[in-house]
């Protein structure tokens, strides 16, 4: 927006509500704030003057004070912040940067950890779930051989070569025997 | 009378449950963390475009002739790096052993890495992110000191995360952040390969092929900065006189040897579980030129990210002395602006030079910003952090950038620990009943202590000597008696023959130029260059000493005596394994000649080594 009149206007209405709200008198008029030397790059000097006191100006100290106190209210009626509006020689007091109660980055790595915990858990559970399982099948394997009741050849047992692996081959199958009649 | 058909041999040894993730085991394993921050910097300080020349030379003298070497040696063998040399000959098993050492060295500090990258990927998911802001000093009257002097985002990672001594013999203490974060990345690594290649192939899916994605998404992002296409062009442009340096070649012989991850042990453990008959040779040609694109691919985001930091910094700077200007002369706002910056300022200079000199204007230069250039940790976890803050929605960026940064660096620990895994299994030392998952437990659990040294203040130093000696010298050493070994002892007839058994083809005229004579005579050149490189300058590293006049310059620090003595023992400990095990067996056969019964020593070959 462009800095005419009007925004001076406004300006000078800030300054006094500023010091209306710092020293608690309800004197501070408009017309007591003057500007000088507005330049184009809307740089000015002010000064606010006492009405009641014989015209003398407010001196500077409590100016500061008083607009340091309403800083913020001061910047949002222009829309625009502390490094866009400077006051010459009224420091802003840096605020702290926010710190939650626990560091998220603890949250976070409490979940990570846990996902994987987890995980590991499971893989080694099931990892000896299955070799149980292997060691039961190899001893009940190992009965029936020695019982006779599956025959072995090559360490394939005969059954899988019958049914699934094995192919029978039609010419020395004829009459559907497989096995030479004594 | 039937006849099972090819039910196969059943030797017991695990295999990949399909070729695509033997493939993408090994390109995982070659593409690194060192492609990404590398192989750009690389670029950049050695004449753009330029540099592709001496790269794309040495990739196909030294890079593909060696990965097929070990790819076949794998293959043919099935076993791991120590089985593999023992195998090859009786001499040569300290080949192996020295590959094996290196994995075990490189695997303790490289995981320490990937513990900086998980410590900032689990900050990113602060706002604002807290590389970002300075913290307040004690009084809050103003900002921390050395958070103040230097920039924020060297704060956070010299101070916050790394909490480093100003010189390498202090010690300082454990940092327990850095404990937590390692015993998470040592138990992802557990989780991966907690049953060797069977987890693993699962998981090199997503480490491997989500990299590339990360990269895509960056590369559409970078490419919309305002000022990539400045940082595309300033890296591409090819300045040919920058090859007549032997430096240029040298950095791109090494670049390529290190980072198809040559001599590890690792590539011969994932080619030993594949099937006998498989086209080794497509393979390796197929892994090399995945790598050396990566490389390609991974720079162009990168350098457009570094594009558009060089362009805000030169903007702020040139915003601030506008400020400056228009404050001390009262112009009005949006006056001077950038463009016409540099008019102004020779026309307020002609006028009223006082007033100008008065203001103190720092000259803002954008060549000079961009010739900032870093390689390495600085790369990813300063400058990058950086830019990522200018960028909108920059947790998305971090936490994107941090996971594949984890990634990258993942799939390159597989094959480091594969490597230290296979040999073991093998070994007659360690019996049939330990479970898998109990060995690579207490091989995570070995490292896991052990790196706990890389966690304290003096952590980050000591993790560059590791990578400067035991991660360099002795890879070249070892690749060199490979190819010696395999080419002369074994003799190249032999190899031919089992290769043309696993893919069915001759060896042509270039594998036999370049396993005989290019690549062991590269090798030997890049060896001694490097040597003679290293003892020239007294090695010395840059400390963080926020008590240096020069702050927040680094302090250039000497390393003392006994750093020095570890420096050397680590490049020396690996290939000392060669010409020991070599003596070792010479008096075994010496004493054994002696003997009445002496039986020579049988005569391996692939087909013998089979089941």
């Amino acid at each position: 927006y462009t800095w005419d009149a009007n925004e001076e206007y406004l300006f000078k209405a800030m300054v006094a509500f500023a010091m209306r709200k710092y020293s608690r008198k309800s004197t501070t008029q408009i017309s007591n704030v003057l500007l000088c030397n507005v330049t184009d790059r809307v740089s000015f000097w002010f000064v606010v003057t006492d009405s009641s006191k014989n015209v003398t100006t407010v001196p500077g100290s409590e100016v500061e004070a008083a607009i340091r106190m309403n800083r913020n209210r001061i910047n949002s009626a222009f829309l625009l912040s502390d490094k866009t509006l400077q006051f010459l020689k009224i420091t802003s007091t840096l605020s702290p940067p926010v710190e939650p109660s626990t560091p998220v980055w603890l949250i976070v790595f409490g979940v990570v950890l846990c996902l994987i915990v987890a995980a590991i858990v499971f893989l080694v559970v099931a990892g000896i779930q299955q070799r149980k399982k292997k060691n039961k099948e190899s001893t009940e394997r190992e009965n029936l051989e020695e019982k006779g009741e599956v025959t072995v050849e090559n360490g394939i047992p005969c059954e899988a070569l019958d049914l699934k692996a094995g192919h029978v081959n039609g010419v020395f199958a004829a009459d559907d025997e497989r096995f030479t009649s004594l | 009378l039937s006849v099972p058909p090819e039910i196969p041999k059943e030797d017991g040894r695990p295999k990949w449950d399909n070729k695509f993730q033997y493939i993408l085991s090994c390109i995982g394993f070659a593409v690194g963390l060192g492609n990404v921050w590398r192989f750009p910097y690389l670029c950049q300080i050695h004449g753009g475009g330029a540099f592709l020349i001496p790269y794309f030379i040495a990739l196909l003298f030294e890079g593909i002739p060696l990965l097929y070497l070990e790819l076949a040696l794998g293959q043919c063998l099935r076993k791991g790096s120590i089985g593999a040399w023992n195998t090859i000959s009786p001499y040569l098993g300290g080949v192996g052993v020295g590959s094996w050492m290196v994995s075990v060295l490189v695997s303790l500090y490289y995981n320490t890495v990937l513990t900086w990258v998980m410590w900032y990927f689990i900050n990113s998911f602060q706002e604002p992110l807290p590389w970002s802001v300075c913290p307040l000093n004690e009084n809050r009257t103003g900002l921390n000191k050395e958070c103040y002097e230097s920039t924020a985002v060297n704060y956070f990672w010299y101070r916050k995360t790394l909490n480093i001594t100003p010189d390498v013999t202090e010690s300082g203490t454990l940092q327990w952040w850095l404990i937590l974060c390692l015993a998470t990345c040592w138990a992802i690594v557990y989780l991966c390969t907690i049953r060797g290649i069977e987890t693993t192939g699962k998981a090199i899916y997503v480490t491997a092929i989500f990299p590339y994605l990360v990269l895509t998404i960056f590369l559409i992002q970078g490419l919309t900065l305002p000022g990539a296409t400045d940082g595309l062009a300033y890296l591409f442009t090819p300045n040919l006189s920058t090859l007549k340096n032997p430096r240029v070649w040298l950095d791109a012989a090494t670049q390529i040897f290190f980072s198809l991850s040559l001599a590890f042990g690792g590539l011969i453990a994932f080619s030993s579980y594949n099937p006998p008959k498989n086209d080794c040779e497509k393979d390796a040609v197929t892994v090399a030129v995945v790598n050396s694109l990566t490389s390609l691919y991974a720079s162009i985001p990168v350098f457009s990210v570094l594009g558009f930091k060089a362009t805000t910094g030169y903007w702020d700077c040139l915003d601030r002395n506008i400020i400056s200007i228009i404050n001390e002369f009262d112009l009005p706002e949006e006056s001077i602006m950038r463009q016409n910056y540099t008019t102004w300022i020779s026309f307020l200079n002609s006028s009223y030079p006082e007033k100008i000199a008065g203001l103190k204007l720092k000259s803002c230069d954008f060549q000079e910003f961009l010739d900032q250039s870093v390689s390495g940790t600085g790369l990813a976890f300063i400058i990058f952090t950086q830019a990522i803050i200018l960028m909108p929605g920059s947790q998305a960026w971090a936490i994107l950038f941090f996971i594949m940064l984890f990634s990258l660096g993942l799939s390159s620990m597989f094959g480091n620990i594969e490597g230290v895994f296979t040999p073991l299994l093998e070994l007659r030392i360690i019996s049939k009943s330990i479970p898998k998952e109990l060995l690579s437990g207490i091989i995570c659990l070995i490292s896991f202590l052990i790196a706990l040294c890389f966690t304290l203040g003096s952590g980050s130093y000591w993790i560059d000597i590791f990578d400067r000696y035991a991660g360099s010298l002795p890879l070249l050493v070892i690749a060199f008696f490979e190819v010696i070994g395999v080419v002369y002892v074994y003799k190249i007839k032999r190899f031919s023959k089992d290769v043309k058994r696993m893919t069915g083809r001759n060896l042509n005229l270039y594998w036999q130029i370049t396993w005989r004579f290019i690549s062991p005579l590269l090798l030997l050149i890049v060896f001694v260059a490097f040597v003679v490189l290293q003892i020239q300058k007294s090695p010395s590293y840059a400390a963080w000493n926020p008590k240096y006049e020069g702050f927040p310059m680094k302090e250039e620090k000497v390393y003392p005596p006994w750093v020095l003595a570890i420096c050397v023992l680590l490049a020396i400990l690996p290939c000392v394994f060669v010409p020991l095990v070599a003596l070792f067996q010479l008096i075994k056969r010496m004493r054994r000649s002696k003997e009445p019964s002496f039986v020579p020593p049988e005569v391996f070959s692939c087909q013998g080594a089979n089941g």
